[in-house]
């Protein structure tokens, strides 16, 4: 069969694409094909050319077979979140091929593999087509069924290469990376790189209207995920500890705190381990093991999604009513339920807030990126021995499982762990009175002493029953109250602690304001300056943590409506502004996404300016502020 | 209920162990169980193993689940630091305790109901992971604190205190440990504290997963004819392998052996345990007999007590993971936190 070309521009009812570092190419592929190493390169040579990207995994709860596709966003402006829409899109998967067509823009591309004809009609006359017959290719060329496959995916990368310009040394450089002491495997994926792009070079129209032109806009940035920045936050904020339940996608939280500690974490002169990581029989097991270690003394943390924090629940309530430090990492997936296992949203801050029977608040951290993931473990840590009781990090698998552009990790040698109150053997000898309970400072939160400290003094026994300020049980309803309003007093304590929301403000002052929080990040920023675009001009606060602070009160009361931006169907960020700050919920409007795909500014976008219009709010771009801005 | 504490006047002439503690030292607040319960007796025997073993009581740690036996932790050791759980999950907090300091002795006492129905699964996996410390599990076949219904100890055809016959099939808790890898496994008696004192003090000398089921019957919902975890049955049906000395590294053997067959095993720490056999037969290095011998037994009636299991030659959970030897509860920023430097390095690499 011929090779089918490049269409001509004429034969494409719309005028096909044109664009500089800026578009989305997104591939289809089969589960367990071996793509995804082939489509990492493909991203991170486009960032080693000095472009950001931002790469997404989009993959089903299989292991082999199953769709998959990556989707990867290439923005000069450095716009990390989902743009939605598809501008090439490499089809390598006929199972999704007509659902994968329709996700292409008008005027924009298509790559597959036409060893196979395929009939008109299984096409668009709005997109250019461009068919390379890689299965024959790989027939031709190679004799072993694996390698056949494997490197079909390095030849469209190599085809790629050409038809979007991408500097094939890039590639050759990070094959070679890769490869490093396997120089075996080295050749023969540089020499199927090299047939690609030769391919590509010879027959196809290189290159097309998208191209990768080298800039320098990646700066000092790191190419991370989430999950891993989290775990080595737990490295470096000192937990020694893990348990933890296998679960997508917190998995790999605890898979890399292994590897973190490997490197970290063995003395160099025992060969002995500063860590203990179990892989518990489930999460009931995980939670446990770590308020135990909590408990005497250590620092310990466990990473878990919804369907995990379900099964920790008595156990955090424990935490919270025996005050017991205890961190947890929630990658939160799709729920209720088994929900959507491999698909994002924010829909665990309710079952976090207030996890337990009886009353019971939960300090929550929101980090937006994989560098405050890193960060807010970190400070969870200190902030779980601080206040003694549970702390959540609330990540989701868009942030955790795709590699992030982020700025580079910090650390300053000065800080130190803070431990929170523990009476010492020295304090307890000196006749300093020790009651557990007991409010010495009036923050509401109590001294403890680790078990062992002291032959006579300081022991005291734990329990999830009522008990007074010296640990002794009771269930006198004085004596309760006392120690719930304590509790309350502690929670107080923690706004201060807890990491300040981020003000975005406008360009102008606005009637707007708009909360959002963690992986809405993204989108929410490129969707701000989208509006403005549109004239319409919203204040933004970035939530970081629960409980709220003052200054959240405030952005709301200075604003006539508030935009509450959360990826969940009932609003759950809303509801506990309303509920646990007393806000009038008719001040806050919510936009709500929560089809498990990360979030899009065009999604933010077009609700807000919906809304906006709904309001019947004349945009101040007609005005003469607006044009005076285009002037300047 | 109130919380009753005890005097702490001791009298003048009570005999000090030979790091000058009285017996009254290991005791803690005064019980709030039933009188008569089983579960007095085993603390008790808790107490006095202890104190026998000259173990300063902070370096103890105690823990439990939820339920009459869960509580009892409270009613010794009052100078330990005790940790009252939730039920059935007072395995994993011991197993997480453990990991953050290893230098405590760890104590687990547990209940039928909260061992072998809500807790079995931690039960389990606390034994095949060879955390060290001393499991009791105080067995009364019953949940006292919700008024006597059957747990699932209760033997088949037991009758509750209402009349109504078990139809469930029993756990036996020692089969299971034994099958699960936990290296030192006893049966007692609640009210043969003679057997059980030198068990505990064994067990306490244990490196790896200890576990003692004690038969404790039940005054108030499960002592009654047709039980099988009453007094009565328990002492009729009682069929002990052997009678345990327990003789610390520290001190010459003294102990007379003449009367019997008798075999030592020697532990890690240095202690050796004498076993008096009574049943000539009985292997208790042999895993394999053991649980031969218990089922075949238990087929018959009898309830074995003794010492059923030990391995000489043990490693807990820290010699698989290769921990540090210090207590990971005092490490610091120093060991723990790789610094700038290093951060910086690993930027650079991920770009």
């Amino acid at each position: 069969m011929p090779h089918q070309k490049t269409r001509k521009e004429g034969s494409v009812s719309a005028k096909p694409l044109q664009a500089v570092n800026d578009f989305v190419v997104k591939f289809a592929n089969i589960n367990g094909s071996g793509s995804a190493s082939a489509n990492e390169l493909f991203a991170r040579s486009i960032l080693r050319m000095g472009v950001p990207i931002s790469p997404r995994n989009i993959f089903p709860s299989n292991i082999q077979g199953l769709p998959t596709w990556y989707e990867v966003r290439v923005s000069e402006s450095g716009w990390l979140g989902r743009r939605g829409g598809v501008d090439l899109m490499v089809a390598m998967n006929p199972q999704t091929w007509d659902k994968d067509l329709q996700e292409i823009e008008p005027g924009g591309y298509l790559f597959y593999d036409n060893s196979k004809p395929l009939p008109r009609s299984k096409f668009r006359d709005d997109i250019t087509v461009i068919g390379m017959p890689l299965t024959e290719m790989c027939n031709a060329n190679y004799t072993d069924s694996r390698e056949k496959q494997l490197f079909k995916n390095i030849i469209y990368l190599g085809a790629l290469s050409a038809l979007l310009g991408i500097d094939a040394g890039e590639i050759a450089q990070l094959i070679g990376e890769q490869y490093k002491g396997k120089e075996k495997l080295l050749k023969p994926n540089l020499n199927a790189l090299q047939m690609g792009r030769d391919f590509a070079r010879a027959k196809l129209a290189c290159p097309i209207g998208l191209r990768v032109e080298r800039r320098d806009s990646v700066g000092d940035r790191i190419f991370i995920e989430g999950n891993a920045a989290a775990a080595l936050g737990c490295v470096y904020g000192g937990a020694t500890v893990c348990a933890w339940y296998p679960i997508t996608p917190s998995s790999s939280v605890a898979e890399a705190f292994t590897r973190w500690c490997q490197k970290f974490r063995v003395d160099a002169a025992s060969g002995k381990n500063n860590f203990a990581i179990v892989q518990a029989e489930d999460e009931l097991a995980s939670i446990g093991m770590v308020v135990g270690a909590g408990w005497n003394g250590a620092r310990a943390f466990t990473a878990t999604s919804g369907p995990g924090i379900s099964l920790m629940t008595e156990f955090i309530g424990l935490a919270y009513f025996a005050e017991i430090p205890v961190t947890i990492i929630n990658v939160q997936r799709g729920g209720p339920s088994t929900g959507m296992p491999t698909r994002t949203q924010q829909a665990d801050i309710i079952a976090c807030a207030y996890a337990s029977h009886g009353d019971t608040k939960h300090v929550l951290l929101f980090p937006e990126d994989p560098k405050e993931c890193f960060e807010h473990a970190a400070a969870a840590l200190d902030l779980a021995d601080r206040l003694q009781t549970p702390v959540f990090v609330m990540t989701d698998l868009d942030i955790g499982m795709n590699q992030r552009l982020c700025a580079p990790l910090e650390w300053d040698d000065r800080r130190v762990f803070d431990r929170g109150k523990v009476m010492t053997r020295e304090e307890l000898d000196s006749g300093k009175d020790f009651g557990r309970f007991l409010d010495v400072d009036g923050d509401g939160i109590p001294y403890r002493t680790y078990p062992g400290t002291h032959p006579t003094r300081g022991g005291f026994f734990t329990r999830g029953t009522t008990k007074d300020r010296y640990a002794r049980y009771s269930e006198e309803g004085p004596v309760y109250v006392d120690n719930v309003q304590r509790l309350l007093r502690k929670f107080e304590t923690a706004k201060a602690l807890v990491p300040k929301p981020v003000l975005t403000p406008a360009k102008y002052p606005a009637r707007f304001g708009a909360i959002y929080f963690g992986s809405t990040s993204p989108a929410m920023q490129e969707a701000l300056e989208a509006l403005a675009e549109l004239g319409i001009y919203v204040n933004a606060l970035r939530v970081r943590a629960f409980p709220f602070q003052d200054e959240v009160f405030d952005f709301v009361a200075s604003h006539s409506k508030v935009f509450v931006v959360e990826q969940n169907r009932d609003a759950q960020l809303k509801t506990l502004l309303v509920n646990d700050a007393g806000i009038n919920p008719a001040s806050l409007i919510p936009i709500l996404h929560y089809d498990g795909t990360p979030i899009t500014a065009r999604f933010i976008t077009s609700e807000i300016g919906r809304l906006v219009a709904a309001l019947n709010v004349r945009p101040i771009k007609t005005g003469k502020i607006g044009k005076t801005d285009k002037a300047a | 209920m109130t919380y009753l504490a005890k005097p702490r006047l001791h009298h003048p002439t009570l005999p000090l162990n030979k790091i000058g503690f009285t017996r009254r030292d290991y005791e803690g607040q005064i019980s709030t169980l039933c009188a008569g319960c089983g579960h007095d007796s085993i603390s008790a025997s808790l107490i006095q193993a202890c104190w026998e073993l000259d173990i300063e009581p902070h370096r103890i740690a105690k823990l439990s689940g939820i339920g009459c036996s869960s509580k009892t932790p409270d009613y010794l050791l009052g100078n330990s630091h005790g940790f009252n759980t939730v039920h059935g999950r007072m395995p994993s907090v011991l197993t997480g305790a453990n990991l953050a300091n290893r230098d405590l002795i760890y104590l687990g006492v547990s209940g039928d109901g909260d061992s072998a129905s809500i807790g079995l699964g931690q039960f389990a996996h606390v034994m095949r992971r060879g955390v060290n410390m001393t499991y009791i599990l105080e067995n009364n076949g019953v949940y006292g604190l919700t008024k006597g219904q059957f747990s699932a100890t209760a033997d088949a055809g037991s009758k509750s205190k209402r009349g109504v016959a078990n139809t469930d099939a029993p756990v036996d808790t020692v089969s299971l440990a034994l099958l699960l890898g936990a290296t030192y496994v006893a049966r007692s008696f609640s009210g043969d504290k003679k057997q059980l004192v030198p068990l505990v003090k064994a067990a306490l000398a244990h490196r790896g997963a200890a576990f003692i089921d004690v038969v404790s019957p039940c005054v108030a919902f499960n002592n009654h004819v047709g039980s099988t975890k009453s007094y009565d049955y328990v002492r009729e049906h009682n069929d002990a392998v052997n009678r345990l000395d327990f003789i610390s590294g520290r001190e010459p053997i003294h102990v007379d052996y003449a009367e019997g067959e008798a075999v030592s095993v020697a532990q890690h720490d240095g202690t050796v345990l004498r076993l008096r056999k009574i049943d000539r037969g009985y292997d208790p290095t042999n895993r394999i007999a053991a649980m031969h011998y218990i089922q075949q037994h238990q087929a018959a009636g009898e309830v074995v007590t003794g010492l059923l299991f030990v391995a000489a030659e043990t490693e807990d959970l820290h010699a698989h993971l290769n921990t540090a030897d210090v207590p990971f509860n005092t490490l610091g920023a120093k060991q723990l936190c790789p610094g700038r430097a290093a951060l910086d390095k690993l930027n650079a690499s991920l770009r």
